[in-house]
């Protein structure tokens, strides 16, 4: 061996494979101003369309006028629901089995609702049109209030569902419900709560937020009138579920669709659900023959295209005296808006919400959701969380600090005296859910050591007596978070949208020399698939990930994937790449032994290539392997060098984490200021730790900012309050506490390289972590509990209404 | 609408074009000159997605009419890189410290970012936060942001950059 020879060290470092904190290929475009979003894409002879849109919350429409807007410059359409009748789509499906206007259709259900869609030369011109389009309305009594939404005089939201007592999940018990759910034993839950020592019952609201992308939602949609086809560049998270969308509402054959999700920038779920924008772009296109480009603004996009969260949940723990949970029940009441449009998987019209045992071995459980109608806007999406599992982890986590706080006990002991233990994997929740792995108390514990959590008790409690003596002014709080998450959605058995399973896949196609494409079925929008689905390539089968260009969101080129959200693309379209990688390899080790002239058994794979067990030094790399795939396979064999993998995961991921979060506060002002965030998180295999690190830090600062401040707020006529980035809180760098990340690696034993996902983990564990340390700041005053968000205001009104100061 | 003929320059090249009074900046750079870096995320000047350098001060392009532009010297993020084509200081930093996920906000970040520096060479934490803070960004809680910026002053100024301990 000369000296030129690359150690195996250099080897695998050249690989760039997994577990290394590889740049990111994407940012070579991206910093020089050469990304391709879909309002960078212009066409010859584009047109631009835009919205009419209500300013009632609940009105008749009793006429529209189009005439004047026609008349100006640039003007072509004024699409109405009456147009959009002619072509069966005034109306259009939801993912959650509603139904919903594409353009309001005799009366508007919440503000800006889309009324008319008025489609012009360009931006500015259909500006103009839209101002002279005249609607008359007659406005009509306005439900805001979800707890009035089943009162017998409640007004009558949904007239289009007269008479229908039965929704796509089940009976209906009022005129706006639209399902319950119930899961779990309800006589045993009843039996440990007349059983128990010590209860709690508190309502925990999880307030409307809105994922807000920097880039909001919008499209360009074309259609070819000669060859019948329609091309769709839009921002979406999962443009094959758009295409079949399309396919089946148009009735535009599948194979005529094509549907490009460019460079997106951001989704955090807002883009997953389908929108009147995008029906009327193509309507709009298939009427003029021109292309025709919908590009949302900040305010429409706030107040019309999917709010998350909304959910008012009523938790009760039953617990021994000694702070064993023994029983969890919870009922929620979730704020659906106008339409059922929640972007959940078919059969969950709460999400996973029955994760919300949390990460405690809890014996039993039952949880009933009520999902109703008001008149907001419709969404319901997985902001930056798998299926409203953020909304049930605020619940445990707030739930489990009210129990500890009636017990007297530390929060942090209550937890690791409940949590689900090692041996108990897999783990058998009573609401249902096969956990995979975990180390909880493990995970704990480190984070505990590393802010010196005794410590910090002692000094709170120093400060408290301080604040009783009056010689301070300022509290303090530590917020204790653990959450289990549950992502990967997900196994075709329980898994679908619109009745397609949620596999996901990936096609590997290596070239002759050496270099590859692969093209995956998900589709980032910031995560940096291009740099990490190379990496878990680079180390399956040996090629530098650098000779892998990855490609996504293009449906004439990818496989059928169910696109990115609630953190499943590691999860699944991960374990397809790696499923697809396999093959190859396996196929490489038939051209690899036929070359050597060796059985395949006598071969072992060694970093970069095969090498003949016993004799190290006749080998065959990866790179002539693929030479030879092109030139002298074994006799039978096909050439060439590709796979594709459709991978239908077994069961969901359970990434976990220990997050804890220290803050003062000034009760005169109730400026807060977070000393110091510790989040260690638990994603099983780390394929990028650089990626997740700064997935970690992005996810904190969107918890911190619900936790803290963000919110869609109605008023009581039901205007949107915060329907700009004036009102709606948005973090700068300023305001943003600095983060300290920290990992322990309990591996998916179900997974081909162990991977679970962490995109969102940040957002779930952030939020009860920061809601925990206010509360826990302020709960030695008499609080149980104070609802989000947490501003200067609220935390100024929670210190008034505890008598700071009388 | 009857249009007005405006010259400035942009990134260095003179450019001309034909717009209504109305027309903002934003949309001449993005739609007349195809210069599409430049991006538009709140349209009321919260976000700074639309941020470039005109005449050495760094504005929102969505809230300035391209005819206030009439004479002007413009940067974008298309002229940021060196003359030899290679990434300058600010854009090898955000991609060496992970200061960037989407790349939405990144055009407007590192176009303010290059102008900061300019105002001052060597800003502490504390002032690249509070001289980035028109500039939003949804995906990397500004942490890596901040040390990228840090890596530019550092490279620029030829002193050596350490990471921040976590």
């Amino acid at each position: 061996m000369n000296d030129m020879t690359p150690t195996r060290e250099q080897r695998t470092a050249a690989l760039e494979g997994m577990g290394c904190k590889r740049k990111r290929v994407e940012d070579i475009r991206f910093t020089q101003g050469k990304g391709n979003y879909v309002d960078d894409v212009k066409l010859p002879g584009m047109l631009h369309g835009d919205f009419v849109r209500s300013p009632h919350a609940h009105a008749r429409v009793k006429a529209i006028h189009s005439e004047e807007a026609l008349k100006v410059p640039g003007v072509l359409a004024v699409i109405t629901a009456e147009t959009l009748k002619t072509v069966n789509l005034a109306w259009m499906p939801t993912l959650a089995g509603d139904v919903q206007m594409v353009l309001a259709d005799g009366k508007v259900l919440f503000q800006n609702q889309e009324v008319a869609f008025v489609v012009a030369t360009d931006r500015y011109a259909a500006d103009d049109g839209i101002a002279k389009v005249e609607v008359e309305y007659e406005p009509l009594p306005v439900l805001v209030d979800p707890f009035k939404a089943m009162d017998p005089d409640a007004p009558v939201l949904r007239e289009d569902l007269a008479g229908k007592t039965t929704g796509a999940h089940g009976p209906r018990k009022h005129h706006n419900h639209i399902f319950e759910w119930t899961v779990g034993d309800k006589d045993l839950t009843d039996a440990a709560f007349r059983k128990a020592d010590v209860t709690i019952k508190e309502l925990i609201s999880y307030h409307r937020v809105h994922p807000s992308p920097l880039e909001t939602c919008q499209c360009v949609c074309s259609f070819d009138k000669i060859r019948g086809e329609l091309t769709i560049w839009g921002t979406f998270q999962a443009p094959h579920v758009i295409r079949t969308v399309v396919a089946l509402i148009a009735k535009i054959p599948e194979h005529k669709i094509h549907v490009i999700s460019p460079d997106i920038g951001g989704g955090f779920g807002n883009k997953v659900g389908a929108y009147p924008g995008y029906i009327c772009a193509a309507v709009a296109s298939i009427v003029t023959g021109k292309p025709v480009k919908w590009v949302e603004d900040r305010i429409e996009n706030l107040t019309a295209t999917s709010f998350a969260r909304d959910y008012h949940m009523t938790a009760e723990l039953a617990a021994t005296k000694e702070g064993k949970v023994t029983g969890l029940r919870v009922h929620v009441l979730a704020d659906h808006g106008a339409f059922d449009a929640c972007a959940d998987p078919s059969k969950w019209p709460a999400g996973f919400f029955n994760i919300v045992t949390g990460s405690y071995d809890i014996p039993v459980a039952h949880l009933a959701v009520d999902g109703i109608y008001t008149n907001k806007a419709p969404g319901g999406v997985a902001y930056r969380c798998s299926f409203r599992v953020t909304e049930a982890a605020y619940c445990i986590e707030r739930a489990m600090d009210i129990l500890a706080q009636k017990l007297n006990m530390d929060p942090a002991e209550l937890r690791l005296k409940n949590f689900v233990r090692p041996e108990q994997f897999p783990y058998h929740s009573a609401l249902g859910w096969e956990y995979d792995s975990g180390d909880y108390a493990t995970a704990m514990k480190k984070v505990m050591e590393t802010v010196k959590y005794a410590g910090l008790r002692q000094e709170q409690a120093d400060k408290r007596a301080a604040f009783k003596r009056g010689e301070t002014r300022e509290i303090m709080g530590v917020g204790v978070s653990f959450f289990t998450e549950i992502v990967g959605a997900g196994p075709s058995k329980n898994c679908d949208i619109l009745g397609i399973a949620m596999f996901d896949s990936c096609e590997i196609r290596l070239h002759p020399t050496g270099a590859g494409i692969a093209r995956v079925g998900s589709k980032s929008q910031g995560q940096g698939h291009e740099t990490t689905w190379a990496q878990i390539i680079a180390t399956e089968i040996g090629i530098p990930a650098d000779n892998i260009m990855v490609e996504e969101g293009n449906t004439d080129t990818a496989p059928y994937g169910l696109g990115t959200y609630g953190s499943r693309s590691t999860p699944v379209a991960g374990a397809a790449i790696a499923m697809a990688a396999r093959k190859i390899k396996a196929k490489a080790q038939m051209i690899a032994a036929y070359k050597l002239e060796v059985h395949e058994d006598d071969l072992e794979w060694d970093i970069d290539g095969f090498r003949v067990k016993g004799l190290p030094e006749k080998t065959m790399s990866m790179k002539d392997i693929c030479w030879a795939a092109y030139n002298s396979v074994p006799p039978g064999m096909e050439p060439g060098l590709e796979a594709v993998s459709y991978y239908d995961p077994p069961n969901m991921t359970y990434p976990f984490g220990a997050y804890i979060c220290v803050m003062d506060i000034d009760v005169d002002t109730g400026v807060y200021k977070v000393r110091r965030f510790m989040a260690l998180d638990d994603c099983g295999t780390r394929i990028n730790p650089m990626i997740i690190e700064g997935q970690v830090h992005g996810g904190l600062t969107e918890a911190f900012a619900i936790a803290m401040g963000q919110e869609i707020r109605y008023d009581d006529a039901g205007n949107v309050v915060t329907g700009s980035f004036m009102d709606f809180f948005m973090p700068t760098a300023v305001e943003t506490p600095h983060w300290e990340t920290d990992f322990t690696v309990t591996p998916s034993p179900h997974h081909p390289i162990g991977a679970k996902g962490v995109g969102e983990s940040p957002n779930v564990g952030g939020v009860p972590a920061f809601s925990n340390a206010v509360n826990d700041a302020f709960s030695f005053l008499g609080s149980t509990h104070i609802q989000m968000p947490h501003d200067y205001w609220r935390n100024w009104k929670a210190a008034k209404s505890l008598g700071v100061f009388a | 609408m009857a249009k007005t003929h405006i010259t400035m320059k942009v990134n260095g090249a003179e450019v001309e074009g034909l717009v209504e009074p109305r027309t903002l900046l934003v949309h001449f750079l993005r739609e007349t000159l195809s210069l599409t870096g430049t991006h538009i995320g709140c349209e009321t000047t919260h976000c700074g997605a639309c941020t470039v350098d005109l005449d050495g001060k760094s504005v929102k392009s969505c809230t300035v009419f391209a005819v206030q532009a009439e004479g002007s010297e413009i940067l974008t993020i298309e002229g940021i890189a060196n003359a030899d084509g290679s990434l300058a200081a600010l854009q090898e930093g955000f991609r060496m410290m992970h200061g960037l996920q989407c790349g939405f906000c990144t055009p407007g970040m590192i176009v303010r970012a290059h102008r900061l520096l300019q105002e001052n060479p060597a800003p502490t934490e504390a002032e690249i936060r509070m001289g980035i803070s028109g500039n939003l960004c949804r995906c990397t809680g500004y942490q890596n942001i901040v040390k990228a910026i840090q890596y530019a002053s550092a490279k620029v100024n030829g002193t050596e950059f350490r990471e921040a301990a976590e």
